[in-house]
């Protein structure tokens, strides 16, 4: 069990207040708080070891390039990578993880006649790069549609994965909250003989995930979304898969040598990061990755899992048939990420009335317009949980969407 | 709260529960002009008709929040059988109304003159919205898109 009242004392910007009143934040699935251990790591490493990482012989590089290299195997463990000093690549963020993935491994393995997969729940992360690509490359993109539950259909799978090259797709809907079924996603892929890359950006702060277990290819996350920094991301890749893979950004750090007519590219992550790297930012990441073990990615499913099920039912309780939900109902296939219209009243208006409660929502169409597109809805109101909320945020969201109604009324 | 209040103006909430000139007009012989406001997916149409120097029917069409919609249904009833000269007058007016904010936000060093509310009449009731900046952009779409209509229109 989660001891509720612990965790939150480890947040610091819970204790802030908004317009004189207590914050409820409920916009965790945009970006995540981070623990005061997280914010001490990396100011301890500024203030202790700061340096630039790799060839320095001095005492605090070494510390530095020890902490940075070792800040791979804190995040490995977490998604329980086997090979995490080879399969580790630290980004900007999840969009800069799926563009080095496109731009690199779709650059060098996609034609006319090639078909990549989708589905249409994707954020744009993960269909602006294919589109760009395609531009340039003539594929073709299929796209997996989902039911009224919101959840993907998979009777016809084989069918759009027909000759597919690859599948690419997200773990759990950042506006639905769907959690969709990887490992069996993984396997016809495979099938098919298509590669899997996905979108971990929801999944990896809030479920169990074993890329092992899993039996995936490639996934990218984002730090700032699982207790982390901002400013830094992952992309885990097989090592096999990355060591094929020509690089993407280029410049200092990622070759083993240059001369004037030419290069050759470092193996491993390295090759895939040029130039000074997010060091204390890695050290910060690390620290999050160990918290959310040490808590046990069970222990956090279950209490999200739980609070998403007491939020659903208080509002349906509130509101009827006035409420829309959007993604499954049923708690146990979905996150804690809650999109919902409400009467007349704006996705705007909502969040700018709860935010005079000091309740923190997100309006809007959330990055995934194909799929607002599908939905028929020009925007939503998004609240969304992480290990630090409570009941007592969902009872405030509930109050707090009474005062909207009663405004509008 | 007393800023939110000053936000839905009971004017605003009437123009948004029952938007005044809704819907196109046919185009052609109407000017049709479509506007966007990217950041929350709020979209106006605004079908304007001009004879003799005068725009005698505008109508609006779209989806967006109280504010954008409200804005833009104030808007219509203020400019419909303006001389084109009378609707920049008013459009220049409102903008600066709602520059206060847009140019603190930008850091723009350009100083907003002082705005006459009384000419403004109804639509002084959105001047609440400066509080919000993040919500000018809602109030400013229909007038953007007005603007360019005329634009358009050669007007
Ligand atoms: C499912 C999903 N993919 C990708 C992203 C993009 O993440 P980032 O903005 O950190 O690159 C997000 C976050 O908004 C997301 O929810």
């Amino acid at each position: 069990m989660i001891d509720e009242a612990r965790v939150r004392a480890q947040f610091p910007l819970l204790k802030r207040e908004l317009h004189g009143k207590p914050i409820v934040y409920l916009d965790s699935a945009a970006s995540s708080l981070q623990p005061q251990r997280v914010l001490d790591a990396m100011t301890n490493y500024y203030e202790h070891s700061h340096a630039n990482v790799h060839r320095g012989v001095y005492g605090t590089a070494e510390e530095a390039t020890n902490l940075y290299e070792g800040a791979r195997r804190a995040v490995g463990s977490l998604i329980g990578a086997k090979h995490s000093p080879q399969e580790i690549v630290f980004t900007k963020n999840t969009t800069e993880s799926i563009n080095l993935f496109v731009g690199s491994w779709g650059g060098a393995n996609l034609g006319p006649g090639d078909v990549v997969v989708l589905s249409i729940m994707e954020h744009h992360a993960n269909i602006v790069p294919w589109l760009v690509l395609q531009e340039r490359l003539g594929f073709e993109i299929r796209w997996i549609q989902i039911d009224a539950q919101g959840e993907l259909i998979l009777e016809d799978l084989d069918t759009v994965l027909a000759g597919a090259k690859v599948l690419s797709i997200t773990a759990m809907s950042n506006v639905l909250g769907t959690i969709n079924p990887i490992a069996e996603l993984a396997q016809a892929a495979h099938r098919h003989g298509a590669i899997i890359h996905v979108d971990g950006a929801q999944s990896v702060p809030h479920l169990s995930v074993d890329v092992v277990d899993l039996d995936i290819d490639l996934m990218s996350f984002s730090s700032h979304k699982m207790l982390g920094p901002t400013g830094i991301g992952v992309l885990w890749a097989r090592r096999e898969l990355l060591t094929s893979m020509p690089p993407f950004l280029t410049g200092g750090g990622m070759i083993l040598d240059v001369r004037t007519d030419g290069f050759i590219p470092a193996d491993g992550p390295a090759r895939f990061e040029a130039g000074t790297p997010p060091i204390a930012e890695a050290v910060g990441l690390a620290e999050a990755a160990r918290f959310l073990e040490e808590l046990g990615l069970e222990e956090v499913r279950a209490h999200e899992e739980a609070l998403t099920a007491y939020a659903l039912d208080r509002l349906f309780e509130a509101f009827g048939d006035d409420l829309v939900v959007h993604g499954p109902r049923n708690p146990d296939r979905r996150g804690g990420v809650i999109s919902f219209t409400l009467g007349d009243v704006h996705a705007h208006d909502i969040a700018q009335i709860l935010d005079s409660h000091a309740v923190c929502v997100r309006p809007g169409h959330h990055c995934a317009k194909p799929l607002m597109r599908h939905l028929g809805v020009p925007a939503t109101a998004r609240a969304s949980f992480g290990i630090y909320n409570t009941q007592a945020d969902a009872d405030a969201l509930v109050e707090a969407l009474r005062d909207a109604t009663k405004l509008f009324a | 709260m007393a800023d939110l209040e000053e936000l839905y103006r009971e004017i605003i909430l009437d123009h948004y529960r029952s938007p005044r000139n809704r819907g196109e007009l046919p185009s052609p012989p109407a000017q049709r002009t479509e506007g966007f406001n990217p950041l929350c997916g709020d979209e106006i149409v605004v079908t304007i008709e001009l004879t003799d120097g005068v725009l005698t029917d505008i109508k609006i069409a779209g989806q967006g929040c109280s504010i954008s919609q409200s804005s833009a249904s104030l808007m219509s009833a203020a400019v419909k059988g303006k001389s084109v000269e009378d609707v920049h007058a008013t459009i220049d007016t409102f903008k600066r109304l709602m520059l206060v904010h847009e140019s603190q936000l930008e850091e723009s060093d350009v100083e907003p003159e002082a705005v006459d509310l009384k000419s403004l009449g109804e639509l002084a009731a959105l001047q609440g919205v400066v509080k919000f900046p993040v919500r000018i952009k809602c109030a400013t779409l229909g007038w953007n898109t007005l603007a360019q209509a005329l634009e358009e229109a050669g007007a």
